[in-house]
């Protein structure tokens, strides 16, 4: 082999070499480099994670494949899309608002199957205690405490509401708890509240069966009318509760927050004050508690909230 | 050059994927009307805040403000249909093995630091990889992990009496709250980068979670003795 000859061997070995390694480095980017040969420890090997590939086709055949699935799937998944974007545009709100009204229901169903009376929220150390005052629907008007009277109706063997005061609601056991009152809006804040337990009042004070027969609250409680509603002496503020949530022991009829009597911004001379539902559900200035057996309409409610609204 | 179709992506993980989208969109859509009622998060250092969560330019170009109840009955909806898709598709991939695509070991985070560097045009090799890389296993992992972690506490912040042992667990309401926030701009983190990286890895690689399938170059094998021959190289 002459000189030259030689050189130019080794010149195309070079470039044979070159090429190579432009092909690796091509296949490396393309990302189609073979897991099982670069690297034993690679995590596809570990894993035993295997490729599916068809056999070897034309460039040609590949990209009729390709377009055939490609039309295919994009016009399934394009009248997918379409159908959901336009399905949700063109539903009249009303049926939205149904919608949005069962799914709330829905969830109340599957909250009251967990929920029971035994199980209690955190209460707090006393000093933890803070004010903040959100909410004064139902306490506008000339209000004076001093007149106050709190109307029960649906009481069994009363067919009239029955007028109490402060006093007699101050005559059951005092009760305090300092708990985290939660916002609907997402804040919370512990609040120290004093007031009798509603079980307590309601132990007293009996509702009307469903059925007509004298309440036995202790051992048949499902029979006593399910829903209390609560409203405010001028009737601009109303809420609804279910009977189960409102028995908790962590809901009071309070009449002292923070170790003082009730302010009249936060619901003086009674208010509900409760660990079980949010603070739209928590009534000041209760002026009338009726027991019934329709769901009572409820102001947040009515303005697109969950009705039940409770942890 | 010859071709082969790959299977890249089964069907279910292609409509799970792509309903997910929506949900999760919704969800977090929503989830920012409820938060405005509350907006109390920013990023702060020192007691200096470097950034509110939000800026109340951002609430007025995306129609945010007096919301609180549509994003309450949209959450509380859409919360379902995202449970119940991420049960299926957790479910999906442990029974169909597609869990070995996705399932990232502990070498993983030293390969992905790798990947990491070869996105980022700091060094050329990119480390061996089965269907996804090991930045994608942690990547498509993570999310999983993160959905469960949102549903979670999202129930403590849901049903905080009923579910108070789990509040508590989570370092209380308040805690609890912060979490499922921090959760969301994670998700939201997670889809600008892997937004980013399919655009950059092209039209056919999107494809493939549409079709399933995407054309690769038929593996080359170069045969030692070609590099004897003066023939030059022509793989086929």
């Amino acid at each position: 082999m002459s000189e030259k000859e030689k050189k130019s061997t080794e010149i195309e070995s070079e470039v044979l070499l070159e090429k190579v390694r432009e092909i690796e480095s091509a296949k490396q980017i393309a990302g189609t480099s073979d897991m099982q040969n670069s690297d034993r420890n690679n995590t596809a090997k570990i894993l035993n994670e295997k490729r599916e590939l068809s056999e070897p086709l034309s460039d040609e055949e590949s990209k009729r494949q390709m377009s055939r699935r490609s039309r295919r799937n994009f016009l399934i998944g394009g009248a997918t899309a379409l159908a959901g974007i336009f399905g949700w545009r063109l539903m009249p709100d009303e049926t939205k608002q149904n919608l949005f009204r069962r799914a709330f229901e829905f969830n109340e169903k599957v909250s009251q199957i967990f929920y029971s009376p035994k199980r209690l929220a955190p209460e707090f150390p006393r000093e933890l205690a803070g004010v903040r005052v959100n909410g004064m629907e139902g306490l506008g008007g000339d209000f004076n405490a001093a007149d106050w009277r709190l109307r029960v109706g649906g009481l069994a063997n009363q067919s009239e509401d029955l007028i109490l005061t402060l006093d007699d609601i101050k005559a059951l056991p005092r009760v305090e708890m300092t708990t985290e009152l939660k916002c609907i809006e997402g804040w919370s804040i512990v609040v120290n509240w004093t007031g009798a337990r509603f079980s307590d009042f309601i132990a007293k004070y009996q509702p009307k069966t469903r059925n007509g027969n004298a309440p036995d609250i202790e051992n048949n409680p499902e029979n006593l009318l399910p829903y209390v509603s609560l409203t405010t002496p001028d009737e601009n503020y109303y809420v609804g509760w279910d009977l189960p949530s409102i028995l908790h022991p962590q809901t009071l009829l309070a009449y002292e927050m923070n170790g003082a009597p009730l302010t009249m911004e936060h619901g003086a001379p009674l208010r509900l004050a409760t660990a079980t539902k949010y603070g739209i559900k928590q009534i000041k200035r209760i002026g009338r508690i009726e027991f019934t057996n329709v769901r009572p309409p409820d102001f947040w409610a009515e303005r697109g909230y969950d009705w039940y609204a409770g942890h | 050059m010859a071709k082969q179709l790959e299977k890249k992506h089964p069907l279910a993980v292609r409509w799970l994927h792509w309903i997910n989208f929506p949900l999760l969109t919704l969800m977090i859509w929503s989830g920012i009307l409820i938060y405005w009622a509350n907006a109390v998060y920013g990023i702060k250092i020192f007691g200096y805040e470097l950034f509110h969560f939000f800026p109340a330019r951002f609430y007025e170009f995306l129609g945010v403000p007096f919301r609180l109840a549509e994003g309450l009955q949209l959450h509380f909806f859409f919360m379902w249909f995202f449970l119940i898709n991420g049960i299926i598709y957790v479910l999906y991939l442990a029974f169909s093995g597609e869990w070995r695509a996705i399932l990232p070991v502990p070498g993983s985070l030293k390969r992905a630091a790798l990947v990491t560097l070869h996105d980022l045009h700091i060094v050329k090799k990119l480390p061996a990889q089965g269907k996804y890389n090991d930045a994608q296993r942690i990547a498509y992992t993570g999310v999983i992990v993160m959905g469960a972690a949102s549903v979670i506490t999202g129930l403590a912040i849901y049903r905080p009496l009923q579910l108070s042992w789990l509040t508590r667990l989570l370092g209380g309401y308040e805690w609890a709250r912060w979490q499922h926030f921090w959760l969301m701009i994670l998700f939201v983190g997670f889809f600008v980068v892997h937004v980013a990286q399919v655009a950059l890895a092209g039209w056919s690689n999107f494809c493939s979670m549409v079709t399933g399938y995407e054309a690769v170059n038929t593996e080359m094998k170069i045969p030692v003795s070609s590099l004897n021959e003066n023939e030059g190289v022509t793989p086929v």
